[in-house]
């Protein structure tokens, strides 16, 4: 069977990596023009979920990275 | 014809022939199984059926209600899937008699009308999912099956007691709203809150599903946790207390998620996580949240199957599970790469899969509650759901370094049972009509406004650049050969201890070491024979 190449070349994933930074602008800019019916006052700032995920997501990953990890990792054979 | 035996029973009853049958009539009968059992729960009448006198009670086996039917659905369709996924294994009547049996227990579980016939269910899914975990056949999943056993015998002797507490104070073994209201009630959550993987009762869930078969563990993520969503929304809505137990579960499994190797551990720890939005519905109990918590039960059937089919397809080619030992692969495992990505964007809730439409439901249910603080951690939870179920499973194991490996895709049938969960996932995001029509409560919800959808990407896509600009800049961990220790901890070394601690006061040497088992794993074995991997 032909091995598809599409995501070793740096080229590809350089063009793919541009497409979804546009597509991320173009979340911010419909964000502006969008209607909104906040339920919570934070909902009235521009882009507060894109903010919010983004921060989340690296909150989370350097708290598991730095804290968690430091806590409870064990060699694989730790039970045996 | 179809309404002279209660859904369970076929499946049940029907499961002891599998060992006398050959071939393709073994096949064709493994299939249409499900099919009766399904055509059964469509066609059988709201009400009572089948009550049967025990001493001065009423054991009732078919209590059919929308509630009910709504999971009997899920657990004959997702039976069928997980059939076709097993087809290909021919000589193992014993894992396809226990799935069979751990399914119609859980449609048994679904239907009973009173507490004693859904304990006797629940036990006999615990028994026939032990044996799913154990037929393995490798050390670990035996030392893990046991675990896996007594975990649940302790929350099933919890369930017991509070059901005769239940019964000698009322009168009644009714299985209808009890509520938070003394010893018996506690008692009786505790026993659900097991099976559910309540925070600091949960070690039991990705100690074990990792372990069991790569087939079993469809039936597995299936079965357990839904039964008591079922049980839960059956027997405490509204309780305020879940909701914060809910929350919890949707948000500390993820960090977990984060930092584990063993992706079908991760997705272990994403059922939790999954669990966790339902048991919240559950817990603010409007009837949009109710809803929701249903409908996301059914959905993440149909997504959690999938993403543990795609990587269970991968384990059957490979032989390996670990994020550290895996990579490239969507070079030689194009379809199971597309399924496992259409799973793991339905997980995230993307717009237009299944995830969505019913996440949705409970975010909304939260915000019309005015609940602020949990509206943020389900926030969290859910941009966390996209990191590590959504990008980590897909990511490193079918793109990130190559690792080498060169396979081919999985026998059709397990191609085929992806397919079949992967349509169900994007068919039900474009049309949630057919879902919200089963639902328990008339559904006055539109999932589809320009708000829902902006947001949603909003979240899902800055996830993913975080992803991104974590992975490029260096910070995100490196995937490491290790474990991460969790609440099982305090038995499993608590176990040893006792051992020593008896040697030392007995002056006897108590053997506890595991007795030993055949060591290999014969799915993976066949696998590998019939495949020829070039590594």
């Amino acid at each position: 069977m032909k091995e598809g190449r599409l995501f070793d070349k740096p080229k590809h994933v350089k063009r793919l990596l541009m497409g979804f930074y546009i597509f991320l602008l173009l979340l911010i800019v419909a964000d502006l023009f969008l209607p909104k019916h906040p339920a919570f006052p934070w909902e009235e700032y521009p882009s507060f979920y894109g903010a919010y995920g983004f921060v989340a997501c690296v909150s989370l990953v350097l708290a598991s990275k730095y804290i968690l990890r430091k806590m409870v990792k064990r060699k694989e054979d730790y039970y045996e | 014809m179809n309404n002279s035996f209660p859904a369970a029973a076929i499946l049940i009853v029907g499961a002891l022939l599998i060992p006398f049958l050959k071939g393709r009539l073994k096949s064709a009968y493994l299939l249409l199984l499900p099919v009766i059992a399904f055509v059964n729960v469509v066609s059988i009448p709201e009400g009572i059926h089948w009550t049967v006198g025990f001493l001065d009670y009423d054991l009732i086996f078919g209590r059919v209600d929308r509630l009910s039917r709504v999971f009997g659905y899920m657990f004959t369709i997702v039976s069928f899937m997980g059939t076709l996924y097993a087809l290909h294994l021919k000589k193992e009547d014993g894992q396809h008699v226990a799935a069979f049996i751990a399914a119609g227990s859980a449609l048994g579980a679904a239907f009973a009308g009173d507490l004693l016939s859904f304990f006797i269910f629940l036990e006999m899914t615990t028994i026939a999912s032990t044996y799913l975990i154990w037929a393995r056949r490798t050390e670990a999943s035996y030392g893990a099956g046991l675990r896996y056993l007594v975990v649940h015998l302790f929350g099933g002797l919890c369930l017991l007691a509070g059901i005769l507490i239940q019964a000698h104070q009322t009168g009644s073994l009714e299985f209808g709203v009890i509520g938070l209201n003394g010893l018996a009630s506690y008692l009786i959550l505790i026993g659900f809150g097991i099976n559910c993987a309540f925070p600091a009762l949960h070690a039991w869930l990705p100690d074990a599903y990792p372990e069991a078969t790569i087939t079993g563990t469809v039936f597995l993520s299936a079965f357990t946790t839904k039964v008591a969503v079922y049980s839960l929304a059956r027997a405490f809505p509204g309780t305020e207390s879940l909701i914060w137990i809910g929350a919890a579960m949707t948000a500390f499994p993820i960090f977990y998620a984060v930092i584990e190797n063993d992706l079908r551990r991760v997705l272990s720890y994403s059922i939790i996580n999954q669990v966790g939005f339902m048991v919240v519905g559950i817990g603010i109990g409007t009837s949009l949240s109710m809803n929701g918590a249903i409908a996301h039960a059914f959905n993440n059937i149909l997504f959690k199957a999938l993403l543990f089919m795609s990587m269970g397809a991968v384990m059957h080619q490979t032989g390996k599970s670990k994020a550290t030992d895996l990579g490239g692969l969507y070079k030689t495992m194009p379809l199971t790469t597309l399924f496992c990505v259409i799973g793991a964007i339905s997980i995230s809730g993307v717009p237009f899969t299944n995830g969505f439409v019913s996440k949705s439901m409970i975010l909304g249910a939260s915000a019309n509650e005015g609940m602020a603080m949990l509206s943020l951690v389900l926030l969290f939870a859910s941009a966390g759901v996209l990191h590590h179920a959504g990008i980590k499973v897909p990511y490193f194991t079918f793109f990130s370094h190559d690792s080498g490996i060169r396979t081919q895709e999985p026998p059709l049938n397990m191609l085929l049972a992806m397919g079949m969960a992967a349509f169900l996932c994007v068919f039900i995001g474009i049309f949630p009509g057919p879902l919200y029509s089963i639902l328990p409560f008339p559904v006055d919800f539109i999932p589809y406004t320009g708000t829902h959808v902006l947001n949603q990407l909003q979240l899902v896509s800055f996830s993913v650049l975080a992803f991104c600009l974590l992975l490029l800049s260096g910070i995100y961990p490196a995937e490491m050969r290790a474990i991460n220790i969790d609440v099982d901890w305090f038995y499993r070394k608590g176990a040893k201890g006792f051992y020593r601690l008896a040697d030392r006061l007995l002056g006897v040497k108590v053997d506890a070491s595991l007795p030993r088992v055949d060591g290999t794993d014969r799915e993976v074995i066949h696998g590998n024979e019939d495949r020829n991997i070039q590594t």
